[in-house]
């Protein structure tokens, strides 16, 4: 069971963290809002992008077989992946069959979902991330802390102490010198790795095209110099039609990062035809599920398959801001890690990722696909307490606790009872107009605010009062 | 005393909800309510059976328990007249998720949509409905306004209230930096994470510290009472004051 709730005071107490959140994220948002500002039809291509997503989910299938047929007409093969399990199995044969000992990758969310790495390490096969920042989570060993930017939660400093004590860097601060020492590591294993593997920002069902945006030519290299490439995509990542390209590409890229469009945009069809002088020799689609299509049953919830992962949502978040994505404990971090998480997995397995939200909604407003997190974090906070309610043995001490609010709620007389009672028992607590309760939830609330005490009389009674004089 | 620059054509009459937090710990900003509708000659019907709008169980995802309360809302408000509420969040309860709670084609649902449609909340029912230029309150301090999350997105109101507040006579009215980001309150968020909803509100207080305002503004007491919490705490010499009440400081 993840408990983000043993997470958060250390994320909270780490001086280096909070200061490398708040640097980072401030910058980033400020660039997306100019970005997006750029764009006087935001709010009409959000809603088509949005229009597009929800077509395309309410007929996923048909869209998943074109796609196969196109990616197989090319010479492509797809693979379909219920589970995680039979993924990683199928990129681990692959690798066996064709004696792979080394693969390079780009940056995949997905690949971070079914713990690859972890697989083809055990295998003893050595998987060499490729994207600068998910190659630095690699050399420390951590899991990316943000969907886009990987080491978000590392500063300049701790990379480059990083890169001094794992590769021998000469120390520097500067960026360049750590780029550089990177890029040159990298030459050596784009051209001795025999597999690239990459994530996938879009897939085209009318004509197969798999679309991958990335600023660091790093998949480029993996997906032209190996000779197989296999792509690992979720069901949910296909797109009709080329022409909604233009759209998804705009919103996807301003809400990322604020950049009017990334460095490279990949479009990939399949393998290396004849006459062609690069790209691989063989080419590999895995669709995987892994929980999606248990998502895409409930007719409401499914509007969480929309994401394209553009993680402005994390940035906005004053949550994330706070406690960062180590704290959520699961691959996806956020808002969107909040609703995808316990939906991906179980609701027992991830029964705090709903409750980690005030519910302000500023991830709603940025989301370029109109995702209703908010939403659908309540809606996910109400079949927590209806599984929970199921399976306890006894009564949970806060249901029991609400159904009494409601009960006193639901009657005038008891409403004001309770109220006279509570200033008649406040008496004991009370300093100075501050409340001390020493028991819980209260003792939560105090531990960082006061608490006011109830002022003598309530509005009905100094209403009513009032509306006796002449 | 300065002119209000409103003048009612046809007699109004409101139905007011208080809400709960406000009827038994911040009974002043109901009282600041009822004296602003009075003089801008709004009739004030007030039905003593109003408890709450079922929104704290809903929040944290007691579904039941929340219509149960709902129900009773339901029942105090079903022949009321147009409804005026002075806190963000239980207008947005009222507007946008009672109605939820019942299942489609329900009587009950009917009427929470019947009853949404005829509540709004007190900045948004004075600027839209009455027309008000000024509520004909003088205030001398430095003042700055924090958007509460359900206002600001669930119901998309913040121009009415920075129109009220520049409105009043003498107010120096500063805004602070992202006074849209959430304070942190979040319901039962503020106990569940109580370190990080402390955490995003200092990020706030730190935000009303820049402005120099001695006063912070807002539409919904529970935050109020979050950053105040925050405030006092912290021995910060800024104190908070709901809407109403700086509507409200005009002489009877
Ligand atoms: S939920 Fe919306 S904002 Fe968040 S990552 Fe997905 S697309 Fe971006």
């Amino acid at each position: 069971m993840i408990r983000i709730s043993a997470n958060t005071q250390a994320a909270l107490a780490d001086q280096k963290l909070q200061r490398n959140l708040r640097q980072t994220l401030s910058k980033t948002l400020h660039s997306r809002n100019e970005a997006v500002s750029d764009v006087p039809n935001w709010e009409e291509l959000r809603q088509y992008a949005r229009d597009v997503k929800t077509h395309t989910l309410s007929r996923l299938a048909d869209y998943l077989l074109e796609l196969e047929g196109k990616v197989s007409e090319q010479g492509g093969r797809v693979i379909w992946a219920e589970t995680g399990q039979e993924a990683v199995q199928f990129v681990l044969d692959l690798a066996h069959e064709k004696r792979v000992a080394k693969i390079v990758k780009g940056k995949s969310m997905l690949s971070e979902e079914i713990h690859l790495n972890e697989s083809l390490e055990r295998a003893q096969i050595e998987a060499v991330e490729t994207d600068l920042g998910e190659y630095i989570v690699q050399l420390a060993t951590e899991a990316p802390s943000h969907i886009i930017a990987p080491a978000l939660h590392k500063s300049r400093g701790e990379i480059a102490d990083l890169f001094v004590a794992k590769l021998g860097m000469a120390p520097s601060q500067d960026a360049v010198e750590i780029t550089k020492t990177a890029r040159k590591l990298m030459r050596e294993h784009f051209l001795t790795a025999r597999i690239g593997i990459t994530g996938v920002n879009f897939a085209v069902a009318e004509t197969g095209t798999i679309v991958i945006v990335e600023n660091e030519a790093n998949v480029r290299l993996s997906v032209s110099v190996p000779e197989i490439h296999i792509a690992l995509m979720g069901i949910e990542k296909v797109i009709p039609r080329t022409s909604d390209l233009a759209v998804f590409l705009k919103l996807l890229v301003r809400s990322a990062t604020g950049q009017t469009m990334s460095s490279y945009v990949n479009f990939l069809n399949g393998p290396r035809r004849n006459g062609e002088l690069d790209g691989p020799r063989e080419f590999y689609l895995v669709l995987l599920d892994n929980g999606r299509s248990k998502i895409l049953a409930d007719d409401f919830l499914r509007q969480t398959l929309a994401c394209i992962r553009c993680g402005a949502c994390l940035n906005v978040c004053p949550v994330y801001q706070r406690i960062g994505g180590h704290a959520y404990g699961s691959t996806y971090q956020g808002p969107i890690g909040a609703i995808l998480t316990p939906q991906l997995r179980s609701l027992e397995e991830a029964p705090e990722h709903a409750y980690a939200s005030s519910l302000c909604g500023a991830c709603y407003e940025v989301c370029p696909v109109k995702i209703e997190i908010p939403h659908i974090l309540l809606r996910l906070r109400e079949k927590v307490q209806g599984e929970k309610n199921q399976k306890a043995a006894h009564l949970p001490f806060e249901k029991l606790a609400m159904q009494v609010w409601a009960w006193v709620m639901c009657s005038p007389s008891r409403y004001a009872r309770l109220g006279r009672w509570l200033r008649i028992l406040q008496k004991n607590f009370e300093e100075n107009g501050k409340l001390k309760l020493p028991f819980p939830p209260f003792n939560r609330w105090i531990k960082h605010r006061d608490l006011p005490a109830l002022p003598a009389r309530s509005f009905k009674e100094l209403y009513s009062s009032s509306e006796k004089q002449p | 005393m300065s002119a209000v620059s409103c003048q009612l054509s046809v007699a109004m009459k409101v139905s007011l909800f208080v809400t709960c937090l406000v009827d038994q710990l911040f009974p002043q900003v109901g009282l600041s309510t009822v004296k602003i509708l009075k003089k801008l000659g709004v009739e004030v019907e007030f039905d003593v059976r109003q408890t709450c709008c079922g929104q704290p169980a809903f929040n944290t995802g007691y579904v039941e328990e929340a219509a149960r309360v709902a129900r009773h809302f339901l029942e105090v408000y079903n022949d009321s007249a147009q409804i005026v509420v002075p806190s963000g969040s239980c207008c947005a309860m009222i507007k946008v998720f009672l109605p939820q709670l019942f299942p489609e084609g329900s009587t009950e649902r009917r009427r929470a949509k019947e009853i949404a449609e005829r509540t709004l909340e007190l900045s948004d029912f004075l600027i839209s409905v009455l027309g008000v230029k000024s509520t004909g309150a003088r205030f001398r301090e430095p003042v700055t306004y924090h958007d509460s999350c359900h206002l600001l997105r669930e119901l998309g109101i913040s121009s009415q209230p920075r129109r009220l507040i520049r409105a009043v006579e003498d107010i120096d009215f500063r805004e602070m930096e992202n006074p849209e980001r959430c304070c942190g309150f979040g319901g039962t968020f503020s106990v569940k994470f109580a370190d990080v909803s402390a955490a995003i509100g200092e990020d706030k207080v730190q935000c009303v510290r820049n402005t120099g305002a001695r006063y912070v503004i807002a539409n919904d007491v529970s935050c109020l009472m979050h950053i105040e919490g925050l405030l006092r705490r912290n021995q910060v010499p800024v104190r908070t004051m709901h809407l109403a009440e700086l509507l409200a400081k005009f002489d009877d």
